[in-house]
């Protein structure tokens, strides 16, 4: 009768069960998964846990970082853009063209023809953004058959405008700087995505249309009814992902140092699938850029790590799928634990 | 025990069996005790009138009985044994089948097809369209419905898809049938017509259980009446005999002085003026009405009167097709919500999970959306969310948030605290024109005395408030001058004395001559 259980509720509260199921609920799904991942590879191979390997995984992962942010855009405002493949890939054969074609014109205005390539292939990709925008926005198409269908048109004519061969003639320094070149003591790419991920978390969250984001995602009748344009809003949306697919593609074409149409096939589902492990909701009104940042990161590390461990490529597809998957339904337990602590 | 309840509540003879018996059943969701510990007893042949404020625990306690959710506590006893309905298809299967007031009709299929919906009739394992049609037909005609099997369900109005969920009901054989506020939008005849199949019900023996706002539909009808307040059984009364006093005070838990206060009455300069107005959609037709500062004005009607639209018009959600707006002095005619909330003007919508409130965002977030244009919200492009904090936190203690954690999501608040974080809303900027568009709904009888207090506080403050309410003792207590919509056409004004029930509900309905 004078018998404490073990079970009164103090006791039980600082289990470590406790706290795992806290973090759980709170942080989501992907820092289990990276803690996961990173042993595993450890395990698997010894080159895993370099330095060296460690930096080709953030250079690695930066194109898909930028992609990934974008999409996140898309998807907070509720919707999606399964068209940044074609946006990477357009960027990159325009970007390329425009370039080759000024340095041919003017082989001694080397920074000038660089200068008029990037241009020219952002603003490219970007138009895509600004289409998916106004047919999403101002037409009220779905977002689904909107980007389907821009992507079937984008790609059809970055196969047309090169006839399927990738685009040579770019100067060299384009690709030497842009691509393997460091700035500040970092890979361009990766300092370019650090200084877009910095611009992009202030937008998201410090500024009116961040908050506008949420809202229209969250609710739109309720954003309509703020005072929020709600189509402005998601116009917005889907310019912003354009403009960072651009980036990503006009970035991947100095690595390439080509042209191509065929680039950025699988960036819709990765750039979806790092969304969703870092836990932006496919419904929309939730998502941070910091999380999305580390689920690029983690699709990066899975790639790189399955690599050293010689794991087949297609295999590798399998996994990617297999983890979007898990993510999602790791989610699900956590709303439905989330409620019980709610208790 | 039976027979002393009997005596005392005056019910069918006794020896009548009981059909349905709830004992200490509790429900509890996320955040929220639903139920506490209600008991409830229906018997044969008895129309049991359920009765309580929005968000007493009224559809709580139906859907349990139809299979819909699960007791978290208690037993429930069909015909004496106890049973776990754990799902609507097992609930049916006893015969107990519910008219929900949000319809489970498929907007795409035909009547036959959503009157057979997941009891579909087979031939070989193939469809068999032409019986279910035939059967259709036949349960209609019986029921006395002027509707065709193959029409489609998403065509037909609102009263028309009704009788689509009343026919699905009767479909099958039934022993306790289930009805949540039926009339709301039938026309005269056709609540006729509905009492008449209820009369033929209750002598088969079926049980029913009806939700109902209006004492007259309970005089009407009812045997009993069980009255829930805040998720608990107050009391069960015999429906013939008890006084309307006597059901307010049981269902708010006091009399009606201490829940209406009393209003200023001191209006000033007009504030609002709609002069024939006309909804491109035809909700509202040629309806002209004028707000002053320092006064109440309610706009009473039924479901699809036309009452949210006007003021969902003079906001600029509603495309106007003919008519005039002037609000505080200039015209303001399709002005978009953006343009109408810096002028001053804040429409509260209805249903604040629909349209109030991003149920996934903070309080925080919630609180400033309308007003991240002002400089206590945002310097130019930039939030100032330390300022913001501040702000939303002070509201949230003026409205008494419970608990006062602002960066909590709204979803995981009580009914009553989500519509507080709504109310916050529109102090976060000047206003001079207040719309309350069904303001208590859902809400608990303490959140409800809070709210009138805050319209009252507001009024006297010298803003003009637009009450838009079906909640008539609303409209009566609170109101000096009331409108009342009927089918989109202002059907009277009624000044001071003339707002009573009688008047008021005479023009809810098509009486000729009232």
């Amino acid at each position: 009768m004078t018998d404490i259980h073990p079970t009164t509720e103090p006791v039980r509260r600082r289990t470590p069960a406790y706290w795992l199921g806290l973090a759980f609920v709170r942080l989501g799904v992907l820092p289990f998964l990276l803690v996961a991942a990173v042993i595993i590879f450890a395990l698997m191979s010894d080159n895993f846990l370099t330095g060296r390997n460690l930096m080709n995984v953030v250079r690695q992962s930066a194109y898909l970082t930028l992609v990934a942010m974008g999409q996140m855009f898309a998807l907070l405002t509720g919707g999606f853009d399964l068209s940044v493949g074609t946006i990477v890939a357009v960027t990159s054969v325009v970007g390329a063209s425009a370039m080759a074609a000024a340095y041919a014109a003017m082989p001694d205005a080397i920074a000038l023809s660089i200068l008029i390539g990037i241009i020219a292939g952002i603003l490219a990709g970007s138009s895509i953004g600004i289409v998916n925008g106004i047919g999403v926005a101002v037409f009220g198409v779905s977002p689904f058959m909107m980007t389907l269908g821009v992507a079937s048109i984008g790609f059809g004519i970055a196969l047309f405008m090169t006839g399927g061969v990738p685009v040579y003639g770019m100067p060299i320094e384009f690709s030497d700087a842009f691509g393997f070149g460091d700035t500040l003591g970092l890979p361009t790419p990766v300092l370019a995505t650090i200084l877009l991920i910095a611009a992009l978390y202030i937008v998201v969250s410090w500024t009116r249309l961040g908050r506008h984001f949420y809202a229209v995602g969250g609710n739109i009748k309720a954003a309509a009814l703020s005072g929020i344009d709600t189509r402005v809003t998601l116009f917005y949306a889907y310019l912003l992902c354009g403009g960072m697919a651009a980036v990503a593609g006009m970035l991947l074409t100095a690595r390439l140092d080509t042209g191509e149409a065929n680039i950025g096939a699988a960036m819709p589902l990765e750039s979806i699938a790092a969304c969703v492990i870092a836990g932006v909701s496919l419904r929309g009104g939730v998502g941070r850029v910091e999380n999305v940042v580390l689920g690029a990161l983690f699709i990066g590390l899975v790639q790189n790590g399955m690599n050293l461990a010689q794991i087949n490529s297609y295999l590798q597809t399998v996994v990617i799928g297999v983890l979007l998957i898990f993510a999602v339904v790791a989610d699900q337990f956590r709303l439905r634990y989330m409620a019980n602590l709610q208790d | 025990m039976d027979t002393s309840v009997t005596g005392e509540n005056g019910a069918p003879a006794s020896g009548v069996p009981t059909l349905l018996k709830l004992e200490k059943v509790s429900k509890r969701f996320p955040g929220v005790l639903a139920l506490d510990e209600v008991d409830f007893e229906l018997r044969s042949g008895e129309v049991h009138v359920l009765f309580g404020e929005n968000g007493a625990g009224k559809s709580t306690l139906i859907s349990m009985v139809a299979g819909a959710y699960e007791p978290t506590a208690g037993t429930i006893r069909f015909r004496g044994a106890p049973v776990d309905l754990n799902s609507v298809h097992h609930a049916r299967s006893l015969g107990i089948s519910a008219v929900f007031q949000e319809f489970s009709l498929v907007p795409q299929l035909t009547v036959a097809q959503n009157l057979f919906l997941g009891a579909e009739e087979t031939r070989n394992g193939l469809l068999d369209k032409r019986a279910m049609r035939l059967h259709a037909e036949e349960i209609l005609e019986r029921l006395g419905f002027p509707l065709r099997a193959g029409q489609q369900v998403g065509r037909l109005s609102r009263a028309e898809q009704q009788m689509v969920e009343i026919a699905k009901a009767f479909r099958s054989d039934l022993s306790v049938l289930i009805l949540d506020e039926p009339t709301a939008s039938l026309t005269e005849r056709e609540t006729d017509r509905l009492f008449e199949l209820i009369e033929q019900a209750k002598k088969d023996g079926v049980g029913i259980i009806y939700i109902t706002h209006r004492i007259s539909e309970i005089r009407r009808i009812g045997d009993r009446i069980t009255v829930l307040r805040d998720g608990r059984y107050i009391d069960t009364v015999d429906a013939k005999t008890a006084s309307e006093g006597d059901l307010v005070r049981l269902m708010t838990g006091r009399v009606i002085d201490q829940i209406f206060p009393t209003m200023t009455y001191d209006p000033g300069e007009v504030m609002l003026e709609v002069e024939h107005l006309t909804t491109a959609a035809g909700d509202v037709r040629d309806v002209s009405i004028n707000l002053r500062r320092g006064e109440i004005v309610g706009i009473a009607g039924l479901v699809g009167s036309g009452k949210s639209e006007i003021a969902r018009a003079c906001y600029g959600i509603e495309p106007i097709a003919a008519g005039r707006i002037v609000f505080d002095g200039a015209e303001t005619t399709g002005l978009k919500p953006r343009r109408m909330l810096e002028r001053g003007f804040f429409y509260n919508p209805p249903d604040r999970r629909a349209e109030g409130l991003v149920m996934m965002r903070s309080v925080r977030e919630n609180i400033s959306l309308p007003s991240l244009d002002l400089a206590d919200f945002a310097r130019g492009v930039f939030l100032r969310r330390k300022s913001e904090a501040q702000k939303t936190r002070e509201l949230a203690e003026r409205l008494n948030l419970q608990p006062p954690r602002i960066e909590r999501e709204v979803d995981h608040f009580s009914g009553g605290n989500q519509q507080k974080v709504l109310l916050a809303k529109c102090l976060t900027r000047d206003v001079k024109l207040f719309v309350f568009d069904e303001p208590t709904v859902g809400v608990d009888v303490g959140t409800r005395v809070a709210i009138y207090e805050f319209m009252r506080d507001l009024c006297a403050a010298g803003a003009a408030v637009l009450l838009i309410s079906s909640d008539l003792p609303e409209i009566l207590h609170l109101t000096r001058r009331a409108y009342v919509m009927y089918r989109g056409n202002l059907k009277a004004e009624l000044v001071g004395d003339e707002i009573t029930q009688e008047t008021v509900l005479g023009h809810f309905f098509e009486r000729e001559a009232a």
